[in-house]
């Protein structure tokens, strides 16, 4: 029997704290798993939502019928000569009724309404100075309103942001009370095994070779159990309704290509945090013990 | 090896021993005897590092006992081999594993062969792979001793080692223990056992020291 198997067999499997070990690791995983998956979808959000919104704008035109026309070609003729617009096309009737049938159902009577114009623009990726745009369209066609969707945008893209930082603050607390509860279980477990600690310096271990065989068998199994808590975690965010479904924001969130390498980290950095825990615990509880 | 100058010990009631100064030399061989409660294991305990001394000092292998870090007097332990009064196991690991550890537990090589040469001797051939508690009192001390020599220390202490051994085996053990100190162990050995100990004069030149009015005596040859 070789030295590095004595070694990890001098602590006894049994006891209440590897037990602690192994099913808050489980539990942990599994709560790290859906953190995870809160925030790199909340990161996927609001790239999505700023991507889409960036690099389009509107400019609306109220204006009295009669005007509709003049002022549309003026305002054509500011945007043609602002740079950072790489394109600007007026809405067909039908493309905005198909947009507000969205929102107001398909029989309202749209000739009926006295809808604004709306110009579509494609930006540049530097795009245009949108204040400056801004004071000449005011100068030169008042009817006409620049919108950037900044105001639609930012909210969504705060939101999305906010909800990531939440994410990623459940994160460190998870990995806290992850080695909280593992140190608490390396003291116990070396507590219980006084004798063998005892045994073991009479014959002169040091307390590097002791503290090992708690630290071994603890890593282990906070390496079993996170491995278990993620493989669980996983399985339910593969059981959950995918994007298309009725609930389009909560149907979103999981892991997408890549990122589904990413929970697969989380077993092997829990055995990094229960091995520094375990250590730094069981050379103090050494320490105490003479 | 050891070397005491001017120890007392005082568990809090009032001193057990005062003013000891003794020096075990390599290759020496000494008893110790004395009434029980007066002293034998405190004095052992004092010997391997297990206590501090309540004043003067103890040096254990060229090395000052209170100086030492943690890690030195692991590295000390290393090379004193111990039988306790009370034998203490890993009682969930084998005979045969509970011998090895003073190597296994210090990263030393271990020969499986050495081991169970040590265990036959000992008489403990057949009980090799059994789990400490289900050994009588009597292999339990064999064990004990079969351990504290596998990695051939400097120094044996032993404490009661044939308490509980008929007189056959206790002369089978204390012949391993004088081959161990021909080959330059220092040994002591705690024992009211008047027998062993002439038997062993017999064989080593023993001297046999006795605590009792909280002094260490040695004795001459009256024995
Ligand atoms: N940890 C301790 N705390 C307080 N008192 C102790 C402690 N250990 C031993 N004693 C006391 O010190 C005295 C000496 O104990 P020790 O074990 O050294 O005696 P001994 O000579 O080995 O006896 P025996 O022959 O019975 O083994 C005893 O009265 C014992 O009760
Ligand atoms: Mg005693």
């Amino acid at each position: 029997m070789s030295a590095r198997a004595i070694s990890s067999l001098v602590v006894p499997g049994r006891g209440q704290s590897v037990w602690l070990v192994t099913l808050s690791s489980a539990a942990m995983a599994f709560l790290a798993v859906f953190a995870l998956a809160l925030s790199v979808t909340s990161a996927r959000l609001a790239a999505t939502w700023s991507d889409a919104l960036a690099q389009t704008a509107t400019v609306r035109i109220s204006a009295p019928p009669e005007e509709m026309d003049s002022q549309t070609a003026l305002v054509l003729d500011v945007l043609r000569t602002t740079p950072g617009i790489a394109e600007a096309r007026v809405m067909v009737p039908e493309e905005q009724a198909a947009l507000l049938e969205a929102w107001l159902g398909p029989d309202l009577p749209l000739d009926a309404l006295p809808l604004p114009r709306l110009i579509e623009l494609t930006e540049t990726a530097e795009g245009p100075d949108r204040q400056g745009l801004r004071l000449r369209l005011a100068a030169e066609a008042p009817a006409a309103v620049y919108d950037d969707h900044t105001r639609w945008r930012r909210p969504l893209v705060q939101a999305a942001t906010r909800l990531q930082s939440f994410a990623l603050v459940s994160l460190v607390l998870i990995g806290a009370v992850t080695a909280a509860m593992i140190a608490l279980a390396a003291s116990a477990a070396l507590s219980s095994n006084g004798q063998v600690i005892r045994v073991l310096r009479l014959v002169g271990a040091r307390d590097r070779f002791i503290a090992l065989a708690f630290v071994r068998r603890i890593s282990r199994r906070a390496l079993y159990g996170s491995a278990a808590g993620t493989a669980v975690a996983m399985l339910a965010l593969l059981a959950l309704p995918q994007a298309g479904s009725a609930v389009p924001v909560l149907a979103g969130l999981g892991f997408q290509g890549w990122t589904w390498a990413l929970p697969l980290t989380i077993p092997p950095l829990t055995a990094i945090l229960a091995w520094a825990a375990s250590m730094a615990t069981a050379f103090r509880v050494l320490r105490g013990v003479t | 090896m050891i070397v005491f100058e001017d120890v007392s010990h005082d568990y809090g009631g009032g001193p057990l021993f005062r003013d000891v100064s003794v020096r075990l030399e390599q290759g020496s061989f000494h008893f110790l005897t004395g009434p029980s409660g007066a002293g034998k294991s405190t004095f052992l305990k004092l010997c391997y590092g297990e206590l501090l001394p309540s004043s003067g000092k103890v040096t254990l292998l060229n090395r000052d006992l209170r100086e030492m870090t943690r890690d030195q007097l692991a590295e000390t332990r290393e090379r004193i081999g111990v039988v306790h009064q009370d034998c203490q196991f890993l009682d969930h690991l084998t005979v045969e594993q509970n011998v090895g550890l003073p190597l296994t537990a210090t990263d030393r090589p271990l020969r499986e062969s050495d081991v169970s040469d040590l265990l036959g001797w000992v008489g403990l051939g057949a009980r090799a792979d059994a789990l400490p508690p289900t050994l009588s009192g009597g292999e339990r001390q064999r064990a004990a001793l079969a351990r504290a020599i596998i990695g051939a220390p400097n120094v044996l202490l032993a404490d009661e080692p044939t308490g509980n051994l008929d007189w056959e085996m206790s002369q089978r053990l204390m012949m391993l223990l004088i081959e161990l100190n021909r080959m330059g162990t220092a040994v002591l050995i705690a024992t009211h056992d008047l027998n062993l100990i002439r038997f062993a004069k017999a064989q080593v030149q023993a001297r046999v020291m006795r605590i009792s009015g909280r002094k260490l005596q040695l004795a001459g040859a009256e024995l």
